[in-house]
């Protein structure tokens, strides 16, 4: 009995003792995706879009230049310790990531926090870091909600939703050669949907803007011509739809069917940009607009965006950066740029670090913003989405100004193509 | 308002024709076909994949989705229905139920659950009447409709072998012992009802997208129209795809399209109520 303890005593000493010196050269961060479940394939890139943040503060890369934060050694301020992901699997579900985040914090003593995602998996875990006091950083989940609740330890790279809304308004006004007074939005009756509507509405008062109609409909549904009726008898400047794939189909051959052409057309992402849509319906839509976190023309801009996506290419088995790996990726260096600025591994150096984050345009490599300011809230306030224009079979970025490759786009107003 | 009615008009001929099929083989052989939808998404992959291998128009292809859905219907019925004849009905219900899910997951593993479309088809584009403005692939569906359930009308109203439909239909023990050949009679009226799913299903494609759980859009619509109809009631559940058609779309036009779902069984609740044997059936 009396060895027993003495065996039992002398491991725990010396997990203590390896702990303790790891500590010194491995800063250890939790990140929470849905790695299991109906959202697995998303989870998995994004946990490789995280790996190869690691590795380029990790590992050097000599053929990489001016990513800031890809320092290739370590964090610099820590005497070049190396940063270690443990991660968690939420399933996708809020309750599930709960449990995850707390198992993070109180047995792994990861430092801060990064997930997870889906927005209702984000306000779970965060709350748990809040309560904790460990920094939280969001890269990808675009709820306004998640930034209005006060927190002191939440911060969010990613624009959101309402953000999107303020975007497609700011790009309107650069319309000079059709009126973008009167507004229409047609959505579906969820989630989604409304919020976009709500922010609409909002938004469009604010840029001086009338919506003159607003036009729920049920998801799944068999036709659509009275809607695409109510929507031509307002007769608006500009139409913008909230639609997932099926609806985005049936709205599009239906007023085309019926000779309706919005002057702009305009959507908020979901079904439009979905790959069948582009390659079935796109070529008669040629030329809807619509809003999104990332374009694939983004390769050609800077070269290193290119090496970048190249090399997640070489690990995930051919899969492409896409908006939500992509931002992944930007938020986890901008975690471990604050972490090294820190200088500490103490959570309230971390905290103060992060907020006082000041990024310009060019040392945000990947995302397409003005940089990375945190507000109050913890809201990136120089995030900002992008415009696309769908010619010749994909779509091509012409807002803002200085992501537009092609200078005769956009084109409007917008005619179906026969 | 008259643009409303009209796109609803055609809008009903279009569930009326999918809801004739399940009213035929409801009316007849006393079985609710719950695969259904899912007949019908089959057809709309036939078109699919004609059009897409063979560049074969879905108005083409329509006649060859009914034979391949004649089969279907045969073969159901063959080897599942007729087995089950002395099966309590809740039983046959289920066994449709099952068959459906399993032609949805096949679909699914087939064909993956993506959303497929056919470019544009020879009956793509619009007719105007005056101030109207019409799809012509809903114009061209509605007719077809009309002309399918004329015909089925004369079939089971008109002709020798209808009365021996109506025969079975009315009491089975006595038409086999008048000499009809009851097994024969049902196995046909699955092949009649199952081809005209497949006229519809080929023709909904030149307007409508393709995915596994596509008669799930379609399906429900048409049991509301059947049994709102009246059970047996072929004119019945017809006139009730146009009734659904036009109520959609006039709830649609004046109140608000969220709501057209919401005024459909609305109507269907308040048949059930004043008239629970439906507004043309027998029983």
């Amino acid at each position: 009995m009396k060895n027993l303890l003495t065996v039992l005593f002398a491991a725990c000493a010396l997990a203590f003792a390896n702990s303790a010196t790891a500590a010194d050269s491995v800063i250890r961060i939790g990140a929470i995706y849905p790695l299991s479940g109906a959202l697995a394939s998303t989870g998995s890139e994004l946990k490789g879009a995280i790996e190869l943040a690691v590795d380029l503060i990790n590992q050097p890369h000599p053929e990489l230049k001016g990513v800031p934060g890809a320092t290739g050694s370590g964090l610099a301020h820590l005497g070049g310790a190396k940063i270690e992901v443990v991660f968690a699997d939420s399933q996708g579900k809020p309750e599930i990531g709960q449990a995850e985040a707390e198992r993070l914090i109180d047995q792994e003593h990861v430092v801060a926090l990064i997930g997870a995602y889906q927005s209702a998996v984000t306000k779970t875990t965060s709350r748990i870091a809040e309560q904790r006091g460990v920094p939280y950083l969001n890269p990808e989940s675009s709820s306004p909600e998640l930034t209005e609740r006060g927190f002191k330890w939440f911060f969010r790279t990613t624009p959101n939703d309402e953000t999107f809304i303020g975007n497609m308004m700011q790009f309107l006004d650069t319309l000079k050669s059709v009126p973008t007074k009167r507004i229409a939005v047609v959505y579906e009756n969820t989630d989604f949907g409304v919020n976009t509507a709500k922010a609409v509405e909002r938004f469009a008062k604010q840029a001086s803007r009338e919506v003159v109609a607003s036009i729920p409909y049920s998801a799944g549904t068999a036709s659509v011509n009275s809607e695409t009726q109510k929507l031509a008898a307002a007769k608006p400047d500009v139409a913008i739809f909230a639609s997932y794939t099926s609806d985005a189909i049936l709205f599009v051959r239906t007023m085309r069917e019926t000779n309706y052409a919005p002057p702009v057309l305009l959507a908020n992402d979901a079904g439009f940009i979905d790959s069948r849509f582009v390659s079935e319906v796109g070529p008669q839509v040629q030329g809807v607009l619509t809003r999104d976190v990332w374009a694939n023309d983004l390769y050609t801009m800077k070269p290193v965006t290119k090496q970048l996506n190249d090399m997640f290419k070489a690990r995930s088995g051919g899969k492409e950066l896409n908006g939500n790996s992509a931002r992944s990726l930007q938020g986890m260096l901008v975690l471990a740029q604050a972490i090294d600025r820190a200088g500490s591994t103490k959570p309230e150096a971390i905290r103060q670090a992060l907020a006082a984050t000041d990024l310009s345009a060019d040392q945000v490599v990947i995302m397409p913003w003005a940089g990375v300011k945190f507000d109050a809230n913890g809201q990136n306030e120089r995030g900002q989405g992008l415009i696309l224009q769908l010619v010749d079979g994909g779509y091509a970025t012409v807002w803002p100004e200085r992501y537009k490759q092609r200078q005769d786009l956009p084109t409007v107003p917008f005619a179906w193509k026969r | 308002m008259l643009e409303a009615v009209a796109t609803g008009l055609f809008n009903g001929l279009i569930y009326a024709a999918v809801a004739v099929g399940l009213a035929l083989i409801w009316g007849i052989t006393d079985v609710i076909n719950f695969a259904h939808g899912d007949f019908l998404m089959l057809a709309m992959y036939v078109a699919y994949w004609l059009f897409t291998l063979g560049h074969v128009d879905p108005t083409l292809s329509a006649p060859v989705a009914a034979c391949v859905l004649g089969f279907v219907g045969f073969a159901a019925y063959a080897l599942i229905i007729r087995p089950l004849q002395r099966a309590p009905p809740m039983i046959v219900i289920l066994a449709t139920f099952g068959l459906g899910l399993v032609l949805r997951q096949l679909a699914f593993i087939a064909f993956s659950p993506d959303y497929r479309n056919l470019p544009d088809t020879w009956l793509s584009g619009s007719i105007r009447l005056g101030e109207i403005s019409l799809g012509r692939p809903q114009v061209v569906t509605g007719v077809v409709a009309l002309a399918m359930i004329v015909v089925l009308f004369k079939l089971v109203y008109g002709t020798r072998w209808g009365r021996a439909l109506q025969a079975v239909a009315e009491d089975r023990l006595a038409a086999s012992l008048v000499g009809i050949p009851c097994d024969r009679v049902n196995a046909q009226v699955w092949m009649l009802g199952s081809a005209a799913v497949g006229v519809t299903g080929a023709l909904l494609t030149s307007f409508f997208y393709v995915f596994p759980s596509v008669g799930a859009v379609f399906g429900l619509l048409a049991f509301v129209a059947v049994a709102m109809g009246g059970f047996g009631a072929l004119p019945g559940a017809f006139l009730s795809g146009v009734l659904i058609g036009i109520v959609e779309a006039l709830t649609g036009y004046l109140v608000e399209p969220a709501y057209k779902t919401a005024s459909i069984f609305l109507i269907f609740l308040l048949v059930l109520w004043y008239r629970p044997r439906g507004l043309f059936g027998r029983w």
